[in-house]
């Protein structure tokens, strides 16, 4: 038991020393390697729900005797980040609720999870507002896709003091929108910028309707990137116009739509930026993820029997609590053999946003370096 | 103590965009209205100094130095080819120069941190060995890239080009007028081989300069780019080539706060140990460096990276600096 809450047991254990107790302390508490989460409540039973791939996805919390005082101690490395939720459970039922002592959330298109950040995880200062930094401009537009008939949303950001005079490198970045909303790409981008870390550069946010089958190896799809958007881009925009000067990325499924959208459509995009790819494959028989993966498992076993260069250079990152790393490692050195330049980033973290969010800075900068050893305003 | 020489005609600020000290420092050096201004360093967007002129409340003219070139440049094929030429060969001279800088740093910086408690004085004589090994590095890529503009700026004679030719008159008649010449930041290497291209210095003379960020940096002898925390590599400083030198004794360091690790004695010590006898002075906002007959007479916000890893803020008057 932490020690805290043991002092918490040998004071007295009535509501009111545990109420004032919780007032009192930042929860949970990490402390080096061990990360104790308490929940206080009329329940029956409190589980945790993580996402950490390698340990059980459900564990119990302890109750303390004679109290209403649950608790459950784990291990998680220095570094790490876990998103988790509650479940508790009384009178038969079951409901999953965000960490009431908590106040660390993360956001995504589904709710928000609890955070708990591992002893020396620092939270990234480029990713919050800087007052000092220009803010660049987002627009909404809606492009007309004859690939896919009908229109299609698209969110341009244009950096400050973006002039049609100068010609920009142009990055297109799958659930843009989504990156936008619950990685704080635009105020990165306003920040990286202003400290000189990538250059100006155009980035359009894409969102598809139905992700899961048109990212996933969809001829129509890199159609509709390669042919479509950056026409349309090359079209409003002042972009440099070489491959070099291109970057396409994404997370999850955004990240096979990149690497597929490159191999079919070769010297368009010479920068990836793929962050936990859904990279499934098969050595022998057939792969346990459903069937929304049988495209993906057959684009990758393909690619993996046949690999050819998709671009110049490429940014790969992946958690290590992801189920995902076992392919995302194994991806890496068949890219790398491919000739491509390759830069290969893990982190104590899960499948999310704010994993993605925080290797942003690393793979924007490697990709598309900023003129930050030669300007001095 | 190595002396800082600051002629009395220049005057060095900090970054201007936050924290503007442009009008003050001009108001004292009674300057009166019509002013040139060097905004070449903002390439594309140069001109574009409403806020500035604002700022000054004087008679501005820029001197176009950007846009002036891209005219010559577009003008004249033999003349892109060669600048192009030009930069390929500093870009692989730069790489190798780093390559060479990150073995030699990561030595003189293991040295810095090494003290056993004795023998105190053979472990200063190898760390200054290792910093000696620094400085040749610095000093044979100095030559090196001197070599590539010197036989570049042989190809770009001004009798040979008439439109050159007739920008650099243009540019000289211009500053006549002048009673003052600011020169802004931006991008370093672009105001200086510029300026230099176009002969902005040539004429001018002792009359009064005023010089922030990448604007000061080209008044110095050598230009030093510097930042302690990249996104990609170890942040190295490096020399980018010599100056104009009309400051002598002077590494000036814009945004230095941001920039630098100033807490880090080891990285601070190292910086003014490699740089000496040069002095190598922080101008983050606000800063302003001004001296009379090498005295300083007016010193805001700006620090001075000292040997022993210190960080000594500079006080007006004394040629302490």
């Amino acid at each position: 038991m932490n020690q805290l809450l043991r002092e918490l047991a040998e004071q007295g254990r009535n509501e009111g020393a545990i109420d004032a107790f919780l007032e009192k302390h930042e929860l949970p508490f990490v402390d080096g390697s061990k990360v104790t989460f308490v929940f206080h409540g009329f329940v029956d039973e409190v589980y945790l729900q993580h996402w950490i791939f390698g340990l059980p996805s459900s564990q119990q919390f302890e109750r303390m005797p004679g109290t209403n005082l649950f608790h459950l101690t784990i291990d998680i490395p220095a570094r790490s980040r876990v998103e988790y939720k509650l479940e508790i459970r009384k009178n038969g039922q079951r409901r999953l609720i965000a960490d009431p002592h908590n106040p660390h959330f993360a956001r995504d298109p589904y709710g928000a999870n609890s955070v708990v950040q591992g002893a020396g995880y620092e939270f990234p200062d480029w990713a919050l507002e800087d007052s000092e930094a220009r803010r660049g401009e987002t627009q909404d537009h809606k492009i007309e896709s004859r690939v896919f008939g009908g229109a299609r949303d698209l969110r341009v950001y244009l950096p400050a003091r973006y002039r049609p005079t100068r010609r920009y490198p142009l990055l297109v970045m799958h659930d843009g929108q989504d990156y936008e909303r619950f990685a704080s790409l635009v105020t990165i981008l306003d920040n990286l910028t202003h400290r000189l870390e990538i250059p100006q550069m155009v980035v359009v946010m894409t969102q598809s309707p139905n992700r899961l089958h048109e990212y996933a190896d969809d001829p129509r799809h890199a159609d509709f990137i390669a042919d479509e958007v950056v026409s349309w881009a090359d079209e409003r925009f002042s972009l440099v116009d070489s491959p070099s000067a291109r970057g396409l990325g994404g997370a999850s499924f955004g990240a096979v739509a990149s690497l597929s959208t490159a191999l079919r459509k070769p010297g368009v995009f010479e920068n990836l930026f793929l962050q936990s790819g859904s990279f499934a494959f098969t050595d022998i028989g057939d792969h346990d993820r459903g069937p929304l993966f049988d495209p993906v498992v057959q684009f990758v076993n393909r690619y993996r029997d046949a690999p050819t260069r998709p671009a110049q250079r490429i940014f790969v990152s992946c958690g290590t609590y992801e189920s995902l790393i076992y392919y995302n490692r194994s991806m890496v050195p068949i890219l790398r053999d491919t000739g491509a330049e390759l830069r290969y980033v893990e982190a104590r973290d899960g499948h999310n946003w704010e994993n993605w969010r925080d290797r942003m800075r690393e793979g924007l900068s490697w990709l598309f370096p900023g003129p930050l050893w030669l300007v001095y305003e | 103590m190595t002396t800082l020489h600051i002629p009395d005609h220049v005057h060095i600020l900090g970054p201007q965009r936050l924290r503007p000290t442009l009008r003050p420092a001009l108001d004292r050096a009674q300057i009166g209205d019509r002013i040139a201004t060097i905004t070449g360093g903002w390439e594309e967007r140069e001109g574009e100094d409403e806020e500035l002129r604002s700022h000054v409340a004087r008679d501005v003219v820029d001197l176009r130095i950007w846009g002036r070139l891209e005219g010559v440049f577009a003008a004249n094929q033999e003349l892109r080819t060669a600048m192009q030429e030009r930069y390929d060969r500093i870009r692989v001279l730069r790489r190798l120069y780093q390559r060479q800088l990150s073995h030699a740093l990561a030595s003189a910086r293991e040295l810095l941190t090494t003290h056993d408690g004795w023998c105190e004085d053979l472990y200063e004589l190898a760390t200054e060995a290792s910093i000696d090994a620094v400085r040749i590095i610095d000093r044979k890529h100095r030559e090196h890239v001197a070599d590539i503009h010197a036989s570049f700026r042989e190809r770009l004679d001004p009798s040979r080009y008439p439109e050159l030719a007739r920008q650099r008159e243009e540019i000289r008649a211009t500053l006549e007028s002048c009673s003052a010449l600011c020169i802004a930041g931006g991008h370093v290497a672009i105001l200086l081989n510029r300026m230099r291209a176009l002969g902005v210095l040539d004429h001018w003379g002792t009359r009064p300069i005023f010089a922030w960020s990448a604007g000061a940096m080209v008044l110095c002898p050598d230009i030093v780019l510097f930042h302690d925390r990249p996104p990609q590599g170890a942040g190295d400083a490096e020399l980018l080539e010599p100056g104009f030198g009309i400051v002598q004794n002077l590494v000036v360091l814009p945004h230095a706060k941001r920039r630098l690790r100033l807490d880090d004695p080891m990285r601070v010590a190292l910086f003014a140990r490699r740089f000496a006898p040069a002095r190598a002075i922080a101008l983050d906002d606000g800063a302003c460096l001004e001296a009379r007959q090498n005295v300083l007479t007016h010193v805001d916000g700006s620090s001075r990276l000292d040997e022993d890893g210190s960080v000594v803020l500079l006080q007006t008057s004394g040629s302490a600096a």
